[in-house]
């Protein structure tokens, strides 16, 4: 049976080609920007100076100087080269890493142009970033858990934010480690309740999260104003101190770059390669996908849906309270009131824009935590451009993903749906 | 020895509901069984009992003598059933091995996904019975064939010597229904055993070895095709002699009311789902559009009422292009449309009934002055409404979620056919109702006819077709295969049509065009090849009138 | 909630107190009427389990410690009480000398409940229309933001108008830029089908960020370094009833006309039909021929700029100036009070009265009790949860499950 009409071919490469079309409008606009924006206004004879050897190291690596002009000239080039390749002929199924390379290339024109005619720690940079991609991806790593699974979880950010206090008063009252086991602890706590709301009593899930938010921003700041306030020996946990790992930390810039951080960038990068392989490549994976996509196929496979669904909220949930924790044993090294400050929320910008992948994730995380590091250093660095906007970036781009601009995600198909079970 | 399956007085009671009633079944070694009943008798409830899916408040189940519990879909499994949905439970993003081994997975390592190994027994299982599919698919992209199929190998993988299909050719064209009933041989050949449900009698004559009808949740009798006929089955099914043919008046055409021009229209998947389809309908004549389910007529519909953009051609209601009209100026310019899915487009169904009586002319006079609704004409129209189409429902201001399918379908007929109306596209208007609602709903559209109304009736049930119909139209894949007028047409000769096999002479040159005609040229075509098979059939079938049933 | 107007015996008396009485009677009150009493009474045990002379009691005798508990959040709940609605004493010596000044310092905490309850009242409006047409408005809190910042704009921009001319003006600014924040979602969503949560999400972050920007840039007061605007211009100012300290002014009258407003404009009207119906059932909105695109674009305009009048309001009736946080969550918690009030404008005006009265009674409740503000929201959130899960509600006072199916609201799926 030939039921393949030819005319189905043709109209999915008429999809394709409204991708294609668009992602070469991209790049070539992204050439035009480091044109316009960058290289007009850049002298001729001015130098960039990018420092490879981060605050702190004893490596020494030389610094890389160049002249800002031909450099930039040379990178619009690239970039419209395969702007125009991709309008023409299109990238097919690599163009996700094309873009990944224009996006980079991009970046690196910006700050050779920021750096001309001064100097700029691309190394701080590079690790500045990674950090805080951090919080970010774990937030996302959460979100894919849970909607993998079919349940949407907009509480993270009240997930983490808990999982940030209850890590402080435990850290400082038992240690670093207990204080980050209590963190994931309380993130599962709040899972439980939003598994308990939106899978047996099926109430919408963007209420049930909503009221977790509010929830969590509450009783953190009533906890804080009522005892952290006043007891600073209940809000001093410290934080978990970089840990070199042998031999690679001495390589010349990548080593401080990559090999030297606390537990928490090394423990996303094992929770980033687990749930990828864990989500593709086990039967753990297979099952929890599959309530996400059908449940009542699953159903009739003998899956539990209801099992798997609380499995997959609680690890979400644990996996936000370690991303809490970061804030106060990774980073500040105390609590502070609503200091997620919409991280949370960011990590699920970064789900949605890494299309539900871990990896992808990772990518938007790394993307959003540059626009994060660069916002805090723009002042330093000495731009003219409003932090703010910056600030904005994530969320902009995330909309422009959620419109299909540059090609829909795929959410999967039964996200925020509760699972009825019938006939009991 | 004792059978493979057997059912003793299984009950199962939904709220209000008796859905299955002290049934008793039994299933021999290799043997095709068909459970057969209408739509809502309770053949799928009984099934779902079977596959763990619903507990039975009473009965006993027994395989191969011994009695079981079936307490979930992993129990059934484990008894060695298996079930093919209506609905396929597939899942799209996966593929082919992943579905099938999803459940019961092959690993490595303890939890690791051994994919090569599935595939291969996936490949194994679809050569020795005839299942050709390839493991690494992805299931979206294929077609819905395939897809059954695959939900076989699901069964097969976990090695169910029951197999349970329930209405596996609803959604396939005749072939693919042809293909699947090879496959089902094959299956029983090697000591399968099938429970085939359906509402479809010729391919249960086809194809069953033994034959059992279920009605209003109890078995009525049990019998094998070749003690059965079709209208006896039929009897058996509905509980009653089967006359559901309609008095009409005598056909007497009038002029083009709708004029459907090369229209191309493309389904949501971007699949073009119209191809090239031309006809007409003109004043006082019913247009049946016959077709397997999934032949273009949701798209079709969808056009002609302005929910779907053409992708080319065009659509002229009376004297005005409505090809790009909303679905707003196609109703006010006199189109009833009863749609496929009541629930889904038809009815707001937290509305009350009034509301829902004024639903596509609420901001009209009387119904709205300016911006503000007039809440009591609203109700007191609903009221009269009510009353002339004798819907049941308590009140006016009663949820349309309340009422029965038979009167949330009525409140449908009675909102487009109390306006003034030149067109009526009714689309499969009576499917899942109970006969009187449906001997209603007929009579209302023969009414619009008689009343010298345009009629374009869609439906896939062939015998409503050739009750309603003055002339039918055969769609196959998106075309218009063959119009025939009424007396023409037998059933044989439809379905024929309508499985793809045979094309007309003047289909054929049609298919073959190379070039869309010019449209002028094309509309006088049709227009004469129209007035020449309404010439022809004019006088018989004025002769021909028939005898409305009276016993409801 | 987006349904529940449609039940099988809707109440012949169609005013909106007939609906209110009609439910009451019907006892579809009864669950939020329990869950606010259960709300309370948790936040009353929170209140009691932080209190550290309940620990110390605890060791002499855990009776004591029950009582000492009780005590503690009777006493927090007075002191609410005095800060929300007025000490009764001061009342009834203010009322004995008659002095002018006594009564307006004696009736203060109520008026200023009622002035709380402002930004409520239009908030939950703007998500209980959303939710009417089907449409989750998360952003409720961003297009306030923006409301505030055109209203104050053109508040103390704008210079010379008289007051009829320019109060109407500030306050049209604020529903002009909440329903622009409100409209970019509306318009992605019937455009190109990205989910409106996720994008009032991120609408929300971006205009704190440009409030952040323009509190810092262009729209500083010119005289300091923090991010705070300049005062508006007295005729841009809402004018209050009372002398000082009494701050009760013409906003809360604005929003209650705007409740019935928008009760008029979804149970009277053509285009409330038209929401309601896409709300419900958006493939039969198509059918009926309406212009889904339009109308929910127009809805979350509308909600938009709802949202952002509550903007409006703070800055012009009781701030006079914008400070980035002049906003005590109010658009996070009209998500709240809009399923309180089953999304019913008469719903919503009680739950915000609730709200507001919550709200201001706790600065009382810290200053009096030490008990820290925030269990307000912790005392909303649980409120909510009861709400939004019934059953936990009927388990508890074993309540029968009604006969009909609960309403429920549904968000449909993300991204496509």
């Amino acid at each position: 049976m030939s039921t393949l009409s030819p005319t189905m071919k043709s109209s999915a490469e008429y999809t394709g080609g409204g991708r294609r079309r668009v992602m070469g409008v991209v790049f070539l606009a992204l050439a035009a920007a480091i044109w316009l924006l960058f290289a007009r206004t850049t002298q001729g004879e001015m130098v960039t100076t990018f420092t490879l050897n981060p605050g702190g190291s004893q490596a020494n690596f030389p610094n890389l100087e160049f002249i800002t002009l031909p450099v930039l000239h040379a990178i619009a080039f690239v970039c419209a080269l395969l702007g125009g390749y991709q309008l023409v002929r299109g990238f097919g199924t690599r163009t996700n890493a094309i873009l990944g390379l224009v996006a980079a290339l991009f970046i690196f024109a910006f700050l050779s142009w920021v750096a001309s005619g001064t100097s700029l720690n691309l190394a701080g940079l590079l690790r500045a970033t990674l950090i805080r991609a951090v919080p970010i991806t774990l937030g996302a790593l959460s979100g894919i858990l849970c909607e993998r699974a079919g349940v949407v979880n907009i509480a993270i950010e009240g997930m983490m934010l808990t999982g940030a206090m209850v890590a402080a008063i435990f850290g400082s009252l038992y240690g670093l480690w207990v204080g980050l086991l209590a963190g994931v602890l309380a993130g599962a706590l709040l899972a439980v309740v939003h598994a308990i709301f939106s899978i047996k009593y099926k109430t919408d899930q963007i209420v049930s999260g909503t009221v977790i938010n509010i929830f969590s921003i509450g009783m953190s700041s009533f906890i804080s104003a009522k005892y952290l306030a006043a007891n600073r020996q209940l809000n001093n946990p410290g934080i978990f101190p970089d840990i070199q790992i042998p031999g690679l930390a001495e390589i010349p810039f990548i080593g401080p770059i990559l090999f030297s951080h606390n537990v928490f960038f090394f423990s996303m990068l094992l929770f980033l390669a687990l749930l990828h392989f864990g989500l593709f490549f086990t039967r753990w994976g297979l099952r929890l996908r599959s309530v996400g996509e059908h449940p009542k196929a699953a159903d009739t496979l003998g899956i539990n849906v209801f099992k798997t669904r609380y499995m997959a909220v609680i690890l979400g949930g644990m996996m936000a309270g370690f991303g809490g924790a970061y804030f106060t044993l990774g980073s500040v090294g105390r609590f502070d009131d609503v200091m997620t400050a919409g991280r949370g929320f960011i990590g699920l910008a970064a789900m949605i824009f890494g299309n539900w992948n871990p990896f992808g994730a990772f990518g938007a995380g790394l993307l959003f935590g540059f626009a994060d590091m660069l916002a805090a250093r723009l002042a330093i660095l000495g731009v003219r451009v409003a932090s703010e906007f910056l600030l904005m970036a994530p969320y902009i781009a995330t909309m422009i993903v959620l419109a299909g601009v540059v090609g829909r995600g795929q959410a999967p198909a039964a996200d925020g749906q509760p699972y009825e079970k019938e006939g009991h | 020895m004792p059978p493979v399956l057997e059912l003793k007085t299984i009950t199962k009671r939904f709220p209000g509901v008796l859905a299955n009633d002290r049934i008793d079944l039994s299933l021999e070694r290799g043997e095709i069984h068909a459970l057969l009943g209408e739509n809502g008798a309770g053949k799928t409830t009984l099934m779902n009992i079977l596959y763990g899916l619903y507990q039975p408040d009473e009965g006993e189940i027994f395989i191969n003598g011994r009695q079981v519990q079936i307490h979930s879909p992993t129990d059934a499994i484990n008894a060695g059933i298996g079930m093919v949905h209506q609905h396929f439970m597939l899942i799209p993003v996966f593929t082919v091995t992943e579905n099938v081994m999803l459940g019961s997975e092959s690993l490595k390592m303890g939890g690791i996904l051994d994919r090569r190994a599935a595939t291969e027994r996936i490949r194994q299982i679809s050569s020795a019975y005839g299942l050709e599919v390839d493991p690494d698919d992805y299931v979206r992209d294929l077609p819905v064939g395939v897809q059954q199929r695959v939900e076989i190998i699901k069964l097969l993988y976990r090695e169910a010597d029951i197999l349970i299909l329930d209405e596996p050719t609803a959604v396939l064209t005749p072939q693919e229904a042809d293909e699947l009933f090879k496959i089902m041989h094959s299956l029983t050949e090697r000591g399968k055993s099938i429970i085939f449900i359906t509402h479809k009698l010729r391919e249960v004559l086809d194809i069953a070895d033994r034959i059992t009808v279920i009605r209003r949740g109890k078995v009525v009798g049990s019998t094998t095709p070749k003690q059965a006929n079709q209208s006896k089955l039929a009897a058996m099914m509905v509980g009653r002699e089967v006359d559901l043919s309609v008095h009409k008046r005598a056909f007497t055409p009038g002029a083009d009311v709708l004029t459907v021009q090369n229209l191309k229209v493309g389904d949501d998947r971007g699949q073009i789902a119209v191809d090239d389809v031309s006809f007409t309908v003109r004043a006082g004549e019913v247009l049946g559009i016959a077709g397997v389910q999934g032949n273009g007529q949701t798209e079709l519909v969808e056009a002609l009422t302005g929910l779907r953009p053409a992708l080319d051609g065009s659509v002229r209601l009376l004297n005005e292009d409505v090809t790009r009209a909303n679905p707003r100026r196609i109703t006010e310019l006199g189109t009833a449309h009863i749609p496929e899915d009541r629930q889904r487009d038809g009815l707001v169904l937290s509305f009350p009934v009034a509301d829902n009586l004024v639903l596509n002319t609420y901001y009209q006079r009387p119904f709205s002055k300016g911006a503000v609704l007039q809440q009591a004409t609203i109700a007191k129209v609903a009221e009269e409404r009510v009353n002339s189409f004798d819907i049941r429902t308590p009140s006016v201001d009663t949820s349309a979620a309340s009422l029965s399918g038979g009167n949330q379908q009525k409140v449908i007929v009675a909102r487009e056919l109390s306006r003034p109306v030149k067109l009526v596209v009714a689309s499969q208007p009576t499917r899942g109702l109970d006969v009187g609602s449906i001997e209603y709903i007929h009579g209302r559209l023969i009414e619009s006819r008689d009343n010298g109304g345009a009629v374009l009736l869609v439906s896939s049930e062939l015998d409503e077709i050739m009750q309603l119909s003055d002339r039918i139209a055969v769609i196959y894949r998106g075309k218009i295969v063959d119009v025939l007028s009424a007396q023409d047409a037998s059933k044989e000769k439809v379905g024929l049509l309508m499985a793809g096999v045979v094309r007309t002479a003047t289909a054929k040159k049609a298919s073959l065009g190379v070039k869309p005609k010019p449209k002028a040229k094309a509309s006088s075509k049709t227009k004469t090849s129209a007035k020449k098979a309404a010439q022809k059939k004019k006088p018989s079938r004025a002769a021909k009138t028939t005898r409305r049933r009276k016993d409801s | 909630m987006a349904n529940q107007d449609s039940q099988s015996t809707p109440p012949k008396d169609k005013s909106a107190f007939g609906i209110f009485m009609h439910e009451l009677a019907r006892g579809s009150l009864i669950v939020p009427i329990l869950a606010i009493i259960t709300g309370l009474l948790l936040g009353g045990l929170i209140v009691a389990v932080t209190t550290d002379q309940v620990y110390t009691a605890w060791s002499r005798s855990p009776l004591e410690a029950i009582g000492v508990g009780i005590n503690a959040a009777l006493r927090s709940y007075s002191a609410l009480f005095n800060g929300a609605i007025g000490n009764p004493e001061r009342i009834a010596d203010a009322l004995a000398s008659g002095e002018a000044a006594a009564l307006r310092r004696a009736f203060n905490p109520f008026f200023e409940s009622l002035i709380k309850s402002v930004p409520y009242i239009f908030a939950g409006l703007a998500v209980a229309l959303g939710f009417r047409a089907g449409l989750f408005n998360i952003g409720a809190e961003g297009q306030l933001f923006m409301g505030a910042v055109a209203s104050v704009y053109v508040g103390f921009a704008v210079k010379g108008l008289p007051a009829i001319i320019h109060l109407p003006l500030a306050l049209g600014a604020g529903a002009l830029g909440g329903a622009i924040w409100g409209f970019i979602p509306g318009w992605l969503k019937a455009k190109t089908g990205g989910h409106e949560v996720i994008n009032t999400i991120m609408m929300n972050y971006i205009a704190f960020r440009l409030s952040e920007y323009l509190l810092r840039g262009p729209l500083q007061r010119p005289d300091t370094t923090n991010p705070i605007s300049p005062f508006i211009e007295t005729t841009a100012q809402l004018p209050r009833f009372f002398e000082s300290p009494i701050r009760f002014h013409l906003g809360f009258f604005i929003a209650l006309a705007a409740a019935y407003g928008v009760y008029w404009l979804l149970f009277k009207t053509r285009l409330g039909f038209e929401l309601r119906t896409v709300g419900a059932n958006p493939n039969a909105a198509r059918y009926a021929g309406m212009n889904i695109l339009v109308i929910t674009v127009l809805a979350m305009s509308l909600s938009g700029a709802l949202a952002g009048m509550a903007g409006a309001n703070e800055v012009l009736g009781v701030n006079y100036t914008l400070a980035p946080a002049f906003s005590s969550g109010y658009g996070f918690d009209s998500i709240a009070l809009a399923l309180i009030g089953r999304s019913h404008p008469v719903g919503v005006v009680l739950a915000a009265l609730l709200f507001g009265t919550l709200r201001n009674g706790a600065l009382q409740m810290q200053i009096a009790a030490n008990v820290p503000v925030d269990i307000i929201s912790v005392m909303q959130a649980l409120i909510l949860a009861f709400i939004a899960a019934p059953a936990i509600i009927r388990t508890i006072y074993r309540l029968r499950a009604p006969q009909q199916q609960e309403d429920g609201l549904h968000v449909r799926g993300w991204g496509g």
